[in-house]
């Protein structure tokens, strides 16, 4: 162990050195993310995005405060609390003033928990916390802090939308609830009772069930009850090998009518479904591509296809989180105090190049935007993910989502 | 009640893809004595061959190549590997397939990725063969049944009526005498080995569209495949059908239907508890079959363990 934290201080310090030395003036940004193992394939795309992002967005107009550039760089966390915060430390002693996290709430709540007690420690080396994907609700309630900002919908606005669109469909009267067994899966199901029994009096919930999370290898018994059930729309929010093996048996087996998702898109998912998918899938997110909402965005998209013909732009939200850090730090008129940055994204409203804006609530640094409800299709699809002819395409639009949403944020500014 | 017809199809569907698998494995413990880890391993390889035959010429061309490659491999295994790994005892050989199993998880992520494959079910099986009470039947799954039937039938028939048959069961039992009169015993238990993954392929083949092809896949099915083989008696093809057969019905059936663990105490003749939140048994008198429908196999395997220690089917008695 002392090896080893020996070794660590040694490969951070030669990186210090280096770091400083050779790109003085970037402002850097540390994306901490899984790099290797299982959830590789995510960490990666997301890295690339981000890269692509400060690179297209910022470093070739010029970069900010006339001419200092964006520079990210990856830190392997391999999806584990721990290790990220060994990684947060390494980067904040390499002169990073910027963390962006995404994969995995629970990687989220401790990054954001250490976040807090350095900045308190240490006010010359403050940091701000990028949260791109990580959607548990308490980031931005009882866990919130100033130094948390959110650019994805959290996972009670998305479901928010989605029981919207539900309530709006006159075929749908019996909603089947089916998800992984752990926080997450419960949380949607929870949420998705709450907001289902407030909306509306004449849709039934028919079916509410948890399955073991990675072990199920066929999910036929499962599909069999959906269909007895006479349920006319499922909610889940699986992801990976079991949001396929899910559709795809509910599909065969005879259900008719939408499933909607959190993360049926992108990682092959979208490839493997193809054709069976087809008007069945949905799902909620923010930032549309199909249709192209404007020749920026084609643009974009063409130039992230000719650096990364096999990555899909499956999260535009990164695409704002530099733009909206970029104007941040403008505005401040510095880089390195922070706190001004933090001002400056507190309350901004931001025109995003994929329609609608974004309002940073400085209530509780939730990013407050249009959500969509997609639909898996190969009719008008500009741009397809994983290679396929399939993508997904806007079908119904919510404004500013949840803006009015409660939160129980007790904001503390420095 | 149309449900159940429903379930004992699908039931049979599952139990007899997990017996494609079991066959192979039961037959390579019998002669060898060795289990080996990697089996599941072949089966994914069979739906990564297949999909990528696929993709140059069609589904049927992929059901063709794909297992006699795995086979090719297998046999591969067994000559080049199984065989000089042998001479040093049981261990090293279980070790030797359980680094296999990581070795091919690790090489086909190498080769294919992390993601899930687009591997699907072909054009002309791509409908529904017949719906009871709103629910479908793919003609898939009619096609998967008549594979695993078809493939069931041409092991036994070769087994207990052909001459190869009758060395192999010989070498089963008596291998040096087998030797003795002139046979390979060497190259039949590569031919087994080789048979055996081959088998382990045709599943993943088949089962890779309607399951999923990722990198995962073995990994999900393999110690279900170990606890078949248990139940069934280890060597005996009989007893890994009516094992597979029995664990397909057994979870399908689990998973159909919402039991609580309540009804049924209470239908014995227990009464539920009045204040369960404080009662420390909450979690045995909530949980559902659904819950533990995965488990069952293995509740099912450790009873035949107690009771019949040789599994159903089995003859061994040592």
């Amino acid at each position: 162990m002392k090896k080893l934290t020996k070794l660590g201080a040694v490969s951070a310090l030669s990186l210090i050195i280096g770091a400083t030395s050779a790109f003085a003036e970037n402002i850097k940004i540390a994306f901490i993310d899984p790099l290797s193992g299982p959830f590789a394939s995510t960490g990666t795309n997301g890295l690339h995005q981000f890269e692509f992002a400060a690179d297209y967005l910022v470093n070739q107009k010029g970069g900010v405060l006339g001419g200092t550039n964006f520079e990210v760089i990856g830190f392997d966390n391999k999806i584990s609390p721990k290790e990220s915060l060994i990684q947060l430390q390494v980067a904040i002693d390499q002169g990073v003033r910027y963390i962006v996290q995404g994969n995995s709430s629970g990687v989220a709540n401790a990054l954001t928990e250490a976040v807090e007690k350095h900045n308190k420690r240490n006010p010359d080396s403050r940091v701000l916390f990028l949260n791109y994907a990580a959607v548990d609700p308490a980031l931005t309630n009882e866990k919130c802090n100033f130094w948390h900002f959110r650019f994805d919908a959290n996972a009670d606005l998305k479901m928010d939308a989605i029981t919207d669109s539900i309530v709006a469909n006159p075929d749908v009267s019996k909603v089947y609830l089916i998800g992984q067994d752990y926080s997450f899966g419960k949380a949607v199901a929870a949420a998705a009772n709450r907001f289902l029994g407030e909306k509306s009096d004449t849709i039934e919930i028919v079916g509410d069930e948890l399955h073991p999370i990675g072990k199920v290898k066929d999910f036929t018994p499962y599909s069999r009850k959906i269909v007895a059930s006479g349920a006319n729309a499922v909610i889940t929010g699986n992801w990976g090998a079991d949001m396929l093996g899910l559709g795809k048996s509910i599909i065969e087996n005879g259900f008719e009518g939408p499933i909607y998702t959190y993360y049926a898109a992108g990682s092959g998912i979208t490839a493997a479904f193809g054709e069976s998918g087809k008007g069945t899938i949905r799902l909620v997110g923010e930032g549309k591509v199909n249709p192209s909402p404007s020749q920026e965005v084609s643009d974009y998209y063409n130039a992230f296809l000719a650096k990364h013909p096999d990555g899909n732009l499956d999260q535009t939200r990164i695409a704002n989180t530099i733009g909206m850090l970029a104007r941040a730090i403008e505005e401040a008129g510095t880089a390195d105090d922070v706190v001004a940055v933090a001002s400056a994204l507190e309350g901004m409203e931001y025109e995003t190049m994929f329609g609608g804006k974004i309002l940073m609530r400085a209530s509780d640094h939730q990013a407050i935007q249009d959500l969509h409800i997609f639909e898996h299709t190969d009719e008008d699809i500009a741009f397809p993910y994983d290679g396929s002819t399939f993508g997904v395409k806007v079908i119904n639009t919510i404004e500013m989502a949840g803006a009015d949403s409660p939160t129980t944020c007790e904001m503390k500014r420095p | 009640m149309e449900l159940i017809l429903v379930n004992i199809i699908d039931g049979l569907v599952t139990g007899l893809l997990l017996f494609m698998l079991s066959a192979g494995l039961t037959l390579i413990f019998s002669m060898m004595g060795v289990l080996n880890f990697a089996h599941a391993s072949f089966y994914m390889l069979g739906a990564y061959f297949a999909y990528q035959i696929s993709i140059a010429l069609g589904f049927w061309m992929g059901l063709l190549i794909a297992p006699l490659i795995v086979g090719v491999l297998g046999a591969g295994v067994e000559r080049y590997g199984l065989r000089r790994v042998h001479q040093y005892g049981h261990v090293p050989e279980l070790i030797f397939t359980f680094g296999l199993a990581l070795l091919i998880e690790e090489l086909v992520q190498f080769i294919w990725g992390k993601n899930q494959m687009p591997y699907n079910v072909p054009e002309v099986l791509n409908f529904t063969a017949f719906s009871i009470a709103g629910n479908s039947i793919p003609a898939f799954k009619i096609f998967m049944i008549f594979i695993s039937i078809g493939i069931f039938i041409g092991l036994l028939y070769i087994l207990t009526k052909t001459r190869v048959g009758m060395i192999i069961q010989a070498a089963l039992s008596y291998p040096r005498t087998v030797e003795a009169l002139g046979h390979n015993v060497p190259l039949i238990f590569m031919g087994v080995f080789g048979v055996g993954t081959a088998l382990a392929g045709v599943a993943g083949v088949i089962a890779g569209p309607v399951l999923g092809t990722f990198p995962g896949m073995a990994f999900v099915l393999g110690s279900i495949v170990f606890v078949t083989i248990v139940i069934g008696g280890l060597g005996s093809l009989w007893g890994a059908l009516v094992a597979s057969l029995l664990i397909g019905w057994m979870t399908t059936f689990a998973k159909s239907y919402n039991i609580r663990m309540s009804d049924i105490l209470n239908g014995i003749g227990i009464s539920t508890p009045e204040n369960l939140d404080d009662n420390i048994f909450r979690d045995f008198w909530t949980v559902t079959s659904p819950q533990i429908a995965d488990i069952l196999p293995y509740i099912l395997m450790v009873l035949i363990l107690i009771f019949r220690p040789a599994g159903l089917f089995g003859k061994r008695e040592s």
